[in-house]
């Protein structure tokens, strides 16, 4: 394909993030090239639960998450392709006296701003999810929203990619952006490996490797990048719709559409730096975990097992929004564990910024700037 | 029409698979990505090779010359019985 030099806005990055804004700016009319360094993807998007989760311990993210339900369920209709996505709810599992406190919290907040979420005692446990086994798992009770759940990862990224191509995105894989082109203090465009394109507004979605798309533009990140291990098993017949989380374990696991069991882990023995080879005692943990918690899967087989990275800011919340230094440099990256179910709701708040100049307190509360001289007030509801 | 099947775990079609080239997903790791091919208890043993071919033959490639997408562990199925059963022993 004969390469685009100029464009309205350049998106780096070919994961669900980048896919989904090239989409809604090209729907805006807006001339939108988005670049791929291997494929669509190839980043954390392809190697994640894509579970969706609205129980979050701050109203932002639980409002973010909300919102982010209601598109995901009108999307397949609105992209004409389908995304996989299945509510089947999400079984947050409570330990002990301190976890019922802030469940309670959660709870009582979350219901303010019209979630269906309850906690449920062991029988209702039983009744969702029948292979679990509450005394095994050291459970006391569970939150329960039912509209949660998860889509296909690989077919929602796609149909953003297909609708964009058909609003009239250009896309273009292997093609890495080598540095970002800036004139002053605004950004005017990027290098690739197969030449230059010139834009006013340059999108970082890269992901884990954001930091480094923000350095050749001069700006610093405080994101780090975590590894995270996950497998899945052979299918089986269907036996529960929700998926189970815990926050003391850390564990998370749901049987997904087609029947296999997915689920990850903190590793106890964690090694430091980008290290992508599956380890032993991840899987193993994993399996231990498991089965204390679901003793019936013993006989499953598991089948692939593989890391991705989460990208992680220090409130382990997004970071998006304009940059206050560089113009027309777009910050939509720091999703940590949850950039998948965030997407819709994010890149719907920055299409509205970068087609309309429409602001908004989220993006506020998600700007780059919150952690200039401020305390964090950081997520506690997270798993993995 | 005839369908021929090329991943028998995932239930994908030799169409599909053109369908996807066309597409514009034209290496193993794409087509394993958009199709699930690959990705079945035999972790691609079957499909894989012929797969391969189908792209050295839209593509003009060498077989040689197509990339053999990642293999990732276990090599051979194992139980979660059997991984979680000797964990004190590392
Ligand atoms: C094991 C695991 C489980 C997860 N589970 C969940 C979950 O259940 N729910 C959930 O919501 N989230 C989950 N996440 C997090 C989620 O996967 C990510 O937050 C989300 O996919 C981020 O999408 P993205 O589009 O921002 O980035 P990515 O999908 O990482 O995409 C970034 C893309 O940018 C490309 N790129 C990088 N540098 C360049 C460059 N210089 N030029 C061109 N392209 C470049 C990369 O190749 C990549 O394709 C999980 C993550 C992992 C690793
Ligand atoms: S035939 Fe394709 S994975 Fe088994």
């Amino acid at each position: 394909m004969k390469m685009k030099n100029k464009a309205d806005v350049v998106i780096v990055g070919g994961g669900v993030n980048g896919c989904s804004l090239a989409y809604q700016l090209a729907k805006k009319g807006l001339d939108v090239v988005l670049l791929e360094k291997k494929y669509i993807c190839s980043g954390a998007t392809g190697r994640c639960g894509a579970g969706i989760r609205q129980q979050w311990s701050t109203k932002e993210n639980t409002m973010l998450a909300m919102e982010s339900v209601k598109i995901f369920e009108k999307l397949s209709r609105e992209l004409g392709f389908d995304i996989g996505l299945r509510q089947g709810g999400y079984l947050i599992v409570v330990h002990d006296k301190k976890e019922m406190r802030q469940a309670e919290k959660n709870v009582e907040m979350q219901k303010t701003l019209g979630l269906d979420v309850s906690i449920i005692d062991s029988d209702e446990i039983k009744e969702i999810v029948p292979i679990l086994d509450v005394k095994g798992m050291h459970a006391i009770a569970a939150t329960f929203c039912p509209t949660d759940g998860h889509a296909d990862p690989f077919k929602t990224t796609f149909a953003y990619a297909m609708a964009a191509k058909k609003e009239g995105a250009t896309i273009l894989t292997h093609t890495p952006v080598i540095r970002v082109l800036k004139e002053k203090n605004a950004v005017k465009g990027v290098k690739t490996n197969k030449g230059e394109i010139k834009a006013p507004v340059v999108v970082n979605a890269a992901g884990v490797w954001s930091k480094k798309v923000a350095e050749t533009a001069g700006i610093n990140l405080p994101n780090q990048p975590y590894r995270k291990e996950i497998m899945v098993t052979e299918r089986i017949k269907p036996m529960f719709e929700a998926m189970v989380i815990s926050f003391k374990d850390g564990i998370y696991f749901s049987q997904q559409d087609e029947g296999q069991i997915l689920g990850g882990i903190p590793n106890p023995h964690e090694r430091k730096g980008y290290l992508t080879d599956p380890t032993f005692s991840f899987i193993q943990h994993m399996s231990k975990t498991l089965l204390r918690y679901a003793p019936p899967l013993g006989y499953l087989r598991v089948i692939r097992h593989w890391t991705g990275f989460y990208d992680v800011s220090p409130d382990a919340r997004p970071i998006i929004g304009e940059d206050d230094k560089v113009k027309g440099f777009i910050h939509c990256h720091g999703f940590s564990g949850h950039g998948f179910m965030l997407s819709p709701m994010v890149t719907k708040l920055l299409t509205e910024y970068i087609a309309d100049g429409k602001t908004s307190p989220f993006l506020e509360w998600l700007s780059l700037e919150r952690f200039k001289g401020k305390t964090i007030q950081k997520e506690v509801s997270v798993v993995g | 029409m005839k369908k021929t099947i090329i991943c028998r775990c995932e239930d994908v079609t030799e169409e599909d698979v053109l369908q996807a080239i066309d597409e514009g997903f034209e290496d193993i790791e794409e087509l394993r990505k958009r199709l699930r091919l690959g990705m079945g208890p035999c972790q691609g043993r079957t499909c894989i090779p012929l797969v391969i071919r189908i792209l050295a033959k839209k593509t003009g490639k060498n077989v040689e010359d197509i990339p053999l997408p990642t293999s990732r562990p276990p090599i051979v199925p194992v139980t979660l019985e059997a991984l979680a059963s000797d964990e004190d022993e590392e």
